[in-house]
């Protein structure tokens, strides 16, 4: 079988190819959300580098989701947030009310803490963004398909039975699916939410060997509680407890030389 | 102590099943016994004789039932008609878009509407929709006194509205909210997250919701009888009165039963009340198996 990028038309290439050169990394400042009397985050600073995989770390409930929910504005689909401060990608703030949220969630793939296919066939599942942006051609959704179920390692595994509904796969299979399907939409950025957290460890080890490979063309922000797998991926580190972030930084600095007594405790009880 | 726990073990073994046999039985026992009361009628004419035939002169010994069956599928798809589209709509505003408050008043107010007897409906399709409905017949430039197949399709529809809604509240409300973010992360805008998500994912339920309904509006009798006209013809117009079965069954039975084959006639019109409500269920039971495999 011969790889789809030796066959790809040159008029596609824009189109199908994430484009890495130039695109600003993302930065949250003075970020606060409230629901109600509960202060959710506080005073969130940061930076996310671009074309690595920043770990945001931190036990349950200390608000990291929230966090990720921010940055594609899936905190609108809850009236009882009020979020606060700044995300720029650029010079545009996201949390602006005149942004385009169709256009923005497509710079910001998302992959949840359990796959969530939609009720339709593996192929439709992997064209629909692409359909969501206007493309048309056949063709080019056909070959956008296979391109991204081969970048996760799916395609070998489904592409006799395309036309089978997306439930049907394995929940390893289903999440690697979603990866899929939210890389055809060429996204910039790749939110994902505890990803692993429902899968066996073969699959968390596919998912995570994938993250390793594709964060040469897409900046990652992974949400996680489990240290190890900090440890494993991080190339950048933000650790965040009841609503604050903590520390930051360089993997191998903080985890080796924790300053704060939160970090310690959590990267003690973590071994 | 562990025999004692042994026989209440079988004792609510045994319960569960008598009371599952008793639900399966019951229709087939009702079925039963409305063909053998219908049974002298079926000896004398054929099925599809009755079924067809519009003639309907019991003291000449005349049963044609079409003018009741086309009374009764007439007012129910135009019910049906009206619901459909508001209930759709209303459930998806409700567990899509609308706030917790609004919420929170419109789940009594449903309640209340779907607990109403029906004779308050008709006395409020006789008081309001009757006349309403009088006035547009001489609109269009027609004579119709109002009671007519379009009032008695409009007061079924607000009666069936609160039922099929709910039903459709708690198929809507079983979507995960994360289906919803992945779709809405994938580009789609809010209203595309809920067509291709909610809408296309709960075909199965959302066909349930309205064979539920229709089913309903079939045998419903008294607010449909009170405004309906019950006139024995096949309604050319919604502005035609017409005579749904129910209304054929509760208006006559205990009465004129001296016209002999009249009580066999009555209970023949029960079983087919019965044998059309069944193949409705069948109809959906099919649609929602036909979905779910695709």
């Amino acid at each position: 079988m011969k790889s789809p990028d030796t066959e790809m038309p040159e008029s596609l290439v824009e189109i199908l190819t994430p484009s890495v050169a130039g695109r600003p990394a993302l930065k949250v400042s003075n970020l606060n959300v409230h629901a109600g009397n509960h202060h959710i985050l506080k005073n969130i600073n940061l930076e996310i580098p671009e074309n690595r995989i920043t770990v945001l770390l931190g036990p349950s409930g200390c608000g990291k989701t929230t966090l990720l929910k921010c940055m594609n504005r899936l905190t609108d689909l809850y009236r009882e947030l009020e979020v606060t401060g700044s995300i720029t990608i650029g010079d545009d703030d996201i949390l602006n009310s005149t942004t385009d949220l169709p256009a923005l969630r497509q710079r910001m793939g998302l992959l949840s803490q359990r796959p969530y296919p939609l009720p339709v066939s593996i192929f439709k599942n992997v064209s629909y963004g692409l359909k969501l942006k206007g493309v048309r051609d056949k063709r080019l959704i056909a070959f956008s398909v296979e391109k991204h179920l081969r970048e996760v390692g799916l395609w070998e595994e489904v592409k006799g039975r395309l036309n089978a509904p997306a439930t049907s796969l394995s929940i390893g299979q289903q999440q690697r699916l979603c990866l899929a399907r939210g890389l055809a939409v060429k996204p910039a950025i790749i939110l994902a939410d505890e990803p692993t957290s429902a899968l066996d460890p073969t699959s968390s080890k596919i998912i995570e060997n994938l993250f390793r490979e594709i964060k040469k063309h897409y900046t990652i922000v992974l949400v996680t509680h489990v240290l190890r797998q900090a440890i494993r991926l991080a190339d950048h580190v933000i650790f965040m407890h009841d609503g604050e972030i903590i520390e930051q930084g360089n993997p191998g600095e903080l985890f080796e030389n924790a300053r704060s007594d939160k970090l310690r405790a959590y990267l003690i009880d973590g071994n | 102590m562990q025999f004692k726990r042994q026989i209440a073990d079988r004792l609510y073994g045994s319960w569960m099943i008598v009371s599952l046999a008793t639900i399966l039985a019951l229709p087939l026992v009702i079925g039963v016994g409305l063909y053998i009361k219908a049974a002298p009628m079926l000896e004398n004419v054929s099925f599809f004789s009755l079924i067809f035939s519009s003639e309907w002169a019991p003291s000449a010994g005349n049963f044609g039932f079409r003018p009741f069956i086309a009374g009764s599928v007439h007012v129910t798809l135009l019910s049906f008609l009206f619901t459909a589209p508001v209930c759709l709509l209303a459930a998806i505003y409700l567990t899509q878009f609308s706030t917790r408050t609004l919420v929170k008043i419109m789940h009594p107010v449903i309640d209340v509407l779907a607990g109403l007897p029906s004779v308050i409906y008709g006395v409020w399709g006789i008081l309001i929709i009757v006349p309403l409905v009088a006035g547009a017949a001489a609109f269009f430039g027609t004579a119709s006194s109002g009671y007519s197949v379009l009032s008695g399709g409009i007061v079924l529809a607000v009666m069936c509205i609160p039922y099929t809604l709910n039903m459709l509240i708690e198929v809507f409300n079983t979507v995960p909210s994360g289906l919803k973010e992945a779709s809405l992360s994938l580009g789609a805008t809010r209203w595309e997250a809920v067509k291709h998500v909610v809408i296309r994912g709960n075909y199965p339920g959302i066909i349930s919701a309205f064979g539920l309904g229709i089913a309903k509006a079939f045998g419903e009798t008294i607010a449909v009888m009170m405004v309906v006209g019950n006139v024995v013809k096949v309604p050319g117009s919604p502005f035609d009165a017409a005579y749904p079965l129910p209304a054929l069954i509760a208006n006559n039975y205990g009465e004129m039963l001296s016209i002999p084959m009249y009580d066999s006639a009555l209970m023949f019109a029960a079983l087919l009340l019965l044998m059309i409500i069944l193949f409705i269920n069948l109809f959906f039971r099919y649609l929602i198996h036909k979905t779910k495999r695709q």
